[in-house]
């Protein structure tokens, strides 16, 4: 499979649910170089996942524009796709016609189609289970199954949306190495939201953080360290705890970001903290 | 027709298995059979040794099966399961025509759900067989007025079925479709259809029982084929073994459709099997 990275450009970028409701995010503006990976962490509520849906064409922006290279987004397409955080899989196919739906849609010929799907399987090392049925899979494979799926269509960007959450700590760690390896060897932009500081360390090349409401990206980090990352890797643990300071000095700088939880003494409760 | 899980010992094959259950399945379904016509037959056996209703004794299940030879010689058998078969047929195909795109249009539009929901169940509720004066009127033949009561009779039980089945569909599939490239076309042959199939089955199903039922009273009046025809033509003949053969062969018919319905289902069930 060939695949190429794209450079993320994005403007001025708001948006707001209704015009009579409160701006989800303001004025976000962040460049992104060819084959990076973008790591945005914050809190639920400060619109994170509204900026990927965007991104990804599912949603349309109040103001503002999104440029991947030249194209401006304003649809969702097989070049940038987007993976939720279930795998949300079609239940009446098999794993492998799961993986080439995009294909199909596309309108390829069945022995092209059959040739790239076992591609996208063996990159997310689920061959020998191209005929299950995508029900009697783990949650991870189940995951896995949905990577393959987006990876198939040769994507020039792949947007995360808290992916992994739903899974146990050890398919998630797999999960994490797994998709920046493939990201790094093929090429391609990814953008993770996430609440999970140490899922942007093992992940980043540059991790950003987003608070307030309305939203802004407050801070950012380049996560410069070598694959593979180990948890326990003392420079790993050292990012973690620079990101972990900025993110509650985010936090307490924009004490609107927690106004909705009451009772919140401005501790950054909804990061996920693993010791 | 399966009973449940029988608890079998670990060294059991599983065809060992599967043979002994269908085994077992067989030997009840004969079984079953054969205390219906042995009930069946005590009760033609009392009609014969009452001296008042001894003239009915062609109700019992010995003359009955001794009419069938000479009903199949003479075609009438075949003739009525064509002629109705034909009327059941047509109107099972408009309601399905008509019952699917109007579930799909209540499975996915608020609007038309909740304006179309008091007509429809008030329509569902009146009996199909009140509408043979009103068809006898509207249509030019019997046949078409009985093809009309089949129609109203399945067309709520498909659209409802089919409005429940889409109600149970995920949306995240269209937005994981959709992000994938898919079309609206894609949307409603790729994901609608095999994701509501098994509902719109069982709609169909529905429909057929409630059909079949109608179908005979209908053919009471006016026409001059069918089983219900041949039945009422039996009756006034006072060939009583004619009329047990055919309510016979209806029960059959009934079962055999209704079997075929349940295989329709399973095929296109995508829900995981207790068992």
């Amino acid at each position: 499979m060939s695949i190429r990275g794209v450079r993320i450009k994005i403007q001025e970028l708001s948006h707001r649910y209704t015009p009579k409701s409160p701006v989800t995010f303001d004025k976000v503006n962040l460049d992104a170089k060819q084959g990076e990976i973008i790591v945005i962490i914050g809190r639920s509520g400060c619109g994170k996942s509204t900026l990927l849906h965007i991104l990804a064409g599912l949603l349309r922006p109040t103001d503002g524009t999104v440029y991947l290279d030249d194209t401006l987004v304003t649809a969702p397409s097989p070049q940038w796709v987007m993976m939720f955080q279930a795998p949300h899989l079609f239940p009446w196919m098999q794993v492998s016609q799961n993986v080439g739906i995009g294909l199909r849609f596309a309108g390829w010929d069945e022995t092209k189609m059959s040739d790239r799907v076992a591609d996208a399987l063996s990159l997310v090392d689920l061959q020998d289970y191209a005929d299950n049925n995508v029900q009697d899979l783990s949650g991870g494979q189940q995951q896995r199954v949905a990577l393959a799926r987006s990876l198939v269509m040769e994507p020039e960007l792949l947007l995360l949306d808290e992916p992994f959450s739903a899974l146990d700590a050890f398919t998630r760690a797999s999960l994490q190495h797994d998709v920046r390896s493939i990201a790094k060897r093929l090429g391609f932009n990814v953008v993770i939201v996430t609440h999970d500081i140490d899922e942007a360390v093992l992940m980043a090349d540059r991790a950003l953080i987003m608070a307030g409401s309305p939203g802004k990206i407050y801070d950012e980090l380049e996560v410069n360290l070598p694959d593979p990352r180990e948890r326990q890797d003392p420079a790993v643990q050292a990012m973690r705890a620079r990101l972990m300071e900025a993110f509650q000095n985010a936090a307490n700088e924009h004490p609107s970001a927690s106004s909705k939880d009451v009772g919140d003494d401005s501790k950054p409760h909804s990061v996920t903290q693993h010791a | 027709m399966s009973d449940g899980a029988p608890s079998v010992g670990i060294g059991e094959s599983r065809s060992f298995r599967a043979l002994k259950t269908s085994g077992r399945g067989l030997s009840n379904f004969f079984g079953g059979l054969a205390i219906l016509f042995t009930l069946w037959w005590i009760g033609g056996y009392l009609i014969s040794i009452n001296p008042s209703t001894t003239h009915f004794a062609a109700f019992g299940p010995i003359p009955t099966f001794k009419a069938f030879p000479e009903l199949w010689s003479s075609g009438t058998i075949q003739s009525a399961i064509a002629a109705s078969g034909y009327r059941l047929g047509i109107g099972l195909l408009i309601a399905i025509i008509l019952g699917v795109p109007i579930g799909i249009l209540m499975g996915r539009s608020k609007k038309f759900r909740e304006m179309s929901n008091s007509p429809f169940q008030l329509l569902r509720m009146i009996s199909p067989l009140a509408w043979m004066p009103l068809a006898v009127v509207v249509f030019a033949t019997w046949n078409q007025s009985i093809i009309f009561l089949i129609a109203i009779a399945s067309l709520w039980p498909i659209a409802f079925a089919t409005a429940a089945g889409l109600a149970k569909v995920d949306p995240a599939w269209f937005k994981v479709a959709r992000n994938l490239g898919a079309k609206p076309l894609h949307l409603l042959t790729k994901i609608i259809m095999p994701a509501i199939s098994f509902d719109v089955f069982t709609g169909i199903r529905l429909a057929l029982g409630v059909a079949w039922i109608v179908l005979v009273p209908a053919e009471y009046l006016g026409v001059t084929s069918g089983l219900g025809y041949s039945i009422e033509d039996a009756r006034e003949t006072l060939s009583y073994d004619h009329l047990t053969a055919i309510v016979l062969v209806i029960g059959a018919i009934g079962y055999i459709l209704d079997s075929t319905c349940v295989l329709f289902i399973k095929r296109f069930s995508w829900h995981h099997a207790e068992s």
